[in-house]
């Protein structure tokens, strides 16, 4: 029940990690950060690497940064470093609020950005955030940097367009307009607290009418997925509770109704309604901060 | 999940520091628990922070099937590892010639018992049977070596839902030594065979009088229910210390022990140790809830491993271990019936329930079903006619045991479902309907058709104080206008009644206790007055040493600074049974009470001699015996313990010293009552519960100490509404634990409770010395009948009439959805 036997490595800089990766490639590699997700993996025997390359200590990757159009947000950063910055808040505030949900105060403390969206767990709360705010990864690996539109990041469970060479070095969220909002709802698990469905939905509108939105859902499907028909219904659709209401009851048409998640948790059609439910939270949340500057935490 | 509370004052107890309370008050006062600094600060001592010059680690190889033969254990390669010390087997108990064989302290007429052995020989029966044991110099050590342990195993069928187990074609889970079908005689002499895997069957009331109750009855209803699997969570797991001296043959183990008396003595026989070389003591122990009650395996390997190896060994069980081995509890299955007249007056109760015991018959687990299930079958109610059949099913899960409650749970949440149900057959409200069919205050002593007599009782008052906390008629108008709004608001009841303090001794060996159900209690007055007293108790988070301490500063008059109160050791006690089952205060708070009235007659005569007048012309008040007329002439029991020790003028017919023993049987079982009511809003879009109240009444008779009272009764309700809306233990049909980490069982946080409102009414209880009853489980009985009956009433307008515990949004939404009666609303 507990790990067995594993080399340790310490990477002081990304090129450091990057040379430790190579030099034990062909091994089971495993990177730490905040280590919350990876820690109960290997003391439940799910991971059992041969070799852990600790990037925590990394200064490059630490903190969030904002620049001339949106936020940099370092791969180390801790979601309470996301949760406590106002600009965050205002600029990319669907992202803000699913950082806020993730666990704990202590895990927000010590658990960060990248490790969650490098992991894929389809539980995490980041999925959909990350999809709503059309964010980009960027990786370094052994030939430079590259950036991976949020659309083309998730491929399945745990899995990423990273390759096995990359490391995941920071996010970048584009700044939304004055009358843009967002939000994120979630329903907790009571035995976990992960969501058992997440919604994350992004608002660009001009103060009257939506012109367009973007909308993602976590732990649905077996990644984060954007539910487009809900996206189509809102472009061009008043500000308006109604509005809200019908375009979260299209939310999961698109949706391939065998690949829907199903567990202890949900069935794949009460999963279904949930989504739809939350779909509706997560828009008349948006709705409602639109009327509250700046935004914040709902609790 | 937003809960609407705080709008509502809650009547929480103030505490107070002892200083600031008056001699005469401590009994009864809402002092700070005295055992708090120590636990919170960490200077509190469990079992797993005992550490031996010399110690070694035990950890348990565990099977991950849920049935299966062992055909091979090969532990060469574990044997072999650096600092492994040693590993064994079933083969190596046998060897050895240890008995290894876990006894049953509950025996019924018809009951089966299987052979329990320490280590699984040739087969195991649940998800988590232990096969072989790993002794190595650090704990990593004997964890990673169990991986080195080679067990071959023959997969079984397996079957883990009880009723299913005992149907024809079930995998049988024992092999009996006689014919693979036992036969039992019935009354008319033919005999009928009996499934492998029925464990007992067993009844009790009239069933021709219930029959003829319902043939006669002018409205019946009837509910299948399942009162679901539940895994105890006590914070800290089962663990364990054990050392052998070999100079003097003694072996000493520490452990988790809700009774270390109970376990010396079954460990005693299990291990075959003199039980006058054996001590067991109980350090800090972090909670139970009936799970450290029993005896395990492990615990005795343990000691069997330290005796062989001469070495101490330590054993703490990991979450995942607690999770699969801890005994579970609950696992009913029942069909149930209620006659009435025509006036809605009950008639009669029909029961039949399967009973999960899991793979193996636990401690007590034979009674939990039984006598402390049916024969609370009577709830608060006259009820002319019940009849209540139980079948025990072996099935491949852990063993189910007594857990926080144990039977009564079980009894009330099908008592207070068919109320509900019954009131809405007879178009009564539900709490007028419980009134109209209580039990009249002026009618107790009262019999009930299940073999009980209720000593005590008046179920009226608090049931009106539920109704007035509530503004029971504002809120049902409320609902009505919420539910034109399309809001579903609910409102259920639960009039609950408990027997707690077991007893008498008689009683309970006529009906198959292997154990006797008093409690031992010595009070020590040192010669400087200071009292040290010590019970057969063993608290483990109640508050013991806080509230049997105002019991003794009562009854002596002695500063309650000045009294120490010591439990959970063998060598320090004379006997004792233990806590479980809400007994402490009325069985061994009554010893120590009964112990101190001794040591007042003693000092009485004492004084009388000293001061030259007769006894019965001393009052003894506050802790000084005086001269009736005289008051100069008075003498403090302190003084009377300096004269008591210095024995140079005492009585001639007088042994010197003061200190007494007690061992209290009561006469019967108390029996605390209340009435519970949680208001919930149910929103049937996504199925969630929100709480807009949760107040809860409960009469416990006298109160020592009402915060701890409260805190009980906070926390009895936090474990009910656990059941009611979160927790579930589940297998999956090969008997594996699909719910096995905190992951997937969800045990209730600080957000999934309500604010809980709570008051008292006070009907002290006749039989024991201060009138106390029992609080422990009262709100664990009390409250999943209460959630669940306030969610069907809230969807009543969808037809629903019962919803299975636990209560998940899926399935609030699906009752919700499959209405067909919607297109009428």
């Amino acid at each position: 029940m507990y790990p067995p036997e594993f080399d340790y490595e310490r990477a002081d800089s990304v090129d450091h990690a990057l040379e430790l990766m190579d030099e034990h490639a062909g091994e089971e590699i495993e990177l730490l950060a905040g280590g919350h997700s990876l820690l109960p993996t290997m003391k439940s025997g799910l991971a059992s690497p041969d070799v852990l390359i600790d990037i925590g200590h990394i200064e490059a990757l630490q903190g969030v940064e904002t620049n001339g159009d949106g936020f940099s947000i370092g791969a180390l950063a801790n979601y309470a470093d996301v949760d406590d910055s106002p600009e965050v808040w205002e600029g990319a505030t669907a992202f803000a609020d699913a950082t806020h949900r993730i666990g704990d105060v202590q895990v927000r403390n010590r658990g960060t950005v990248g490790g969650n969206i490098a992991h894929a767990d389809p539980a995490s709360d980041l999925g959909g955030a990350l999809l709503a705010s059309n964010g980009t990864v960027v990786a370094q690996g052994p030939d430079g940097e590259r950036e991976i539109p949020a659309d083309d990041f998730y491929l399945g469970m745990y899995a990423t367009a990273l390759e096995p060479e990359e490391l995941l070095t920071r996010i970048e969220l584009p700044e939304t307009g004055e009358n843009d909002v967002g939000a994120y709802a979630k329903k907790p698990s009571p035995s976990s607290g992960y969501p058992i469905v997440g919604v994350a939905a992004v608002l660009h509108t001009d103060g009257e009418e939506i012109e367009s939105a973007r909308v993602g859902a976590n732990n649905i499907m077996d990644h984060g997925v954007r539910l487009t028909p809900t996206e189509e219904a809102l472009a061009g659709e008043p500000l308006e509770e109604e509005t809200m209401e019908e375009a979260a009851e299209v939310a999961t048409d698109e949706l391939d109704d065998v690949m829907m998640m199903e567990d202890l948790q949900a069935s794949a059609e009460f999963r279904a309604q949930l989504t739809r439910v939350y779909t509706k939270r997560a828009l008349l949340g948006a709705l409602d901060r639109l009327e509250s500057a700046p935004p914040a935490a709902a609790d | 999940m937003s809960t609407e509370t705080g709008e509502t004052e809650t009547n929480e107890v103030e505490t107070s520091e002892s200083s600031e309370v008056a001699l005469e008050d401590v009994f009864g006062s809402a002092i700070e628990r005295r055992e708090d600094p120590a636990l919170i600060t960490g200077e509190a001592e469990y079992t797993d922070d005992i550490q031996r010059p010399n110690m070694a680690h035990m950890a348990v190889l565990r099977s991950q099937y849920g049935h299966a033969k062992i055909e091979d254990i090969d532990t060469s390669a574990a044997e072999a590892m650096d600092g492994v010390i040693a590993v064994y087997t079933a083969t190596d108990i046998e060897e050895a010639g240890t008995p290894g064989d876990l006894p049953v302290g509950w025996l019924l007429p018809s009951l089966k018992t299987p052979s329990h052995p320490i280590l699984a020989g040739d087969r195991v029966r649940y998800q988590g049977d232990g096969v072989a044991v790993v002794v190595a110099e650090e704990r990593y050590l004997a964890q990673d070596a169990l991986d080195a342990i080679d067990v071959e195993y023959d997969r079984l069928d397996a079957v883990v839902d009880p009723k299913e187990a005992v149907e024809d074609d079930a995998p049988a889970i024992h092999e009996w030594s006689e014919d693979p079908t036992d036969t039992e005689t019935e009354d008319d002499g033919e005999a009928e065979e009996v499934p492998p895997n029925v464990a007992f069957d067993w009844e009790i009331g009239d069933a021709d009088a219930t029959d003829d109750a319902f043939a006669n009855a002018a409205h019946t209803v009837d509910i299948d229910l399942t009162n679901q699997r539940l895994i105890p969570n006590a914070m800290e797991p089962r663990a364990t210390v054990a050392e052998y001296l070999p100079g003097t043959e003694e072996l000493e183990v520490h452990m988790t022990s809700q009774n270390p008396h109970l376990h010396r003595q079954l460990m005693a026989a299990v291990l075959d140790v003199p039980e006058h070389k054996l001590h067991v003591v109980a350090p800090e122990v972090g909670g139970g809830f009936g799970s450290k009650i029993h005896h395990y395996p492990d615990e005795a390997l343990t000691a069997w491993c330290a005796r062989e190896l001469e070495r101490p060994i330590k054993w703490t069980a990991t979450r995942t271990e607690t999770y699969l081995t801890d005994a579970h509890g609950r696992d009913h299955r029942t069909h149930a019936e209620l006659a009435m007249d025509e006036e809605g007056t009950v008639t009669g109760m029909r029961v039949d329930t399967y009973a999960g015991m899991g793979a193996y018959l636990s401690t007590f687990a034979p009674s939990i079903p039984t006598y402390l299930y049916g024969t609370l079958l009577s709830g608060q109610y006259d009820i002319p006619a019940i009849h209540c059949q139980v079948t025990g099913a072996f099935t491949n899960g852990a063993p189910v045991d007594a857990y926080r409650g144990a039977g009564r749970p079980e009894a009330l949440y099908v008592v207070e479902r068919l109320m509900n149900l019954g009131a809405k057959e007879v178009g009564m409200d539900p709490a007028e309907f419980r009134r109209h069919n209580f039990i009249p205050s002026d009618d107790f002593p009262h019999e009930t058709p299940v073999a009980v007599v209720y000593d005590s009782g008046d179920y009226e008052p608090a049931l009106d104080k539920a109704l007035d906390m509530l503004d029971y008629d504002e809120l049902r108008e409320r609902q009505e206008e919420l539910r034109e709004e399309g809001r579903y608001l609910g409102i259920g009841f639960s009039s609950y009644i408990e027997a707690c303090g077991l007893a008498p001794s008689e009683l309970a060996g006529q009906l198959g206790a292997q154990a006797g159900l008093w409690e031992s209690g010595v009070v020590r007055v040192h010669p400087s007055g200071k009292v040290t007293a010590f019970c057969g108790t063993s608290g483990h988070g109640q508050g013991h040493e806080t509230t049997f301490a105002q019991i003794v500063s009562r009854e002596l008059g002695v500063p309650y600074e000045d009294i120490e109160i010591v439990e959970g050791d063998t060598d320090e006690i004379p006997q004792g049974m233990g806590t479980y089952g809400s007994r402490s205060a009325a069985v061994g708070g009554s010893a120590i009470a009964t112990s101190s009235q001794k040591v007042v007659e003693k000092a009485r005569k004492i004084a009388a001699h000293q001061l030259e007048a007769a006894e019965d012309d001393l009052e003894f008040e506050g802790g000084e015996f005086s001269v009736s007329g005289a008051p100069d002439r008075a003498m403090t029991i302190q003084e009377v313990a300096q004269q008591a020790y210095l024995a140079h003028d005492v009585p001639d017919d007088l042994e010197p010293g003061l200190e007494e023993t007690s061992f209290f049987d009561p006469e019967n079982f108390v029996f605390p009552f209340g009435t519970h009511a949680a208001v919930v809003e149910v929103d049937p879009e996504s199925g969630e519960i929100s709480f807009e109240r949760y107040a809860a009444v409960d009469d416990v008779g006298n109160q020592i100490n009402p915060k701890i009272v409260e805190g009980q009764v906070h926390g009895g309700i936090a474990q009910g509404v656990g059941q009611a809306l979160y927790e579930g233990a589940e297998y999956d049909s090969n008997g594996s634990l699909m719910t096995g980490s905190m992951q997937d069982y969800a045990v209730p946080k600080a957000e999934h409770i309500p604010e809980m409102d709570t008051d008292s009414t006070v009907t002290p209880a006749p039989q024991n010395p201060l009138g106390v009853k029992g609080v422990g489980e009262a709100g664990t009985i009390a409250a999943p009948q209460a959630v669940v009956n306030a969610v069907c009433d809230a969807l009543e307008p969808f037809d629903v009439d019962h919803i299975d515990m636990p209560i998940t949004p899926e399935k609030i939404w699906n009752a919700a959805e499959n209405d067909d009666s919607q297109e009428e609303i």
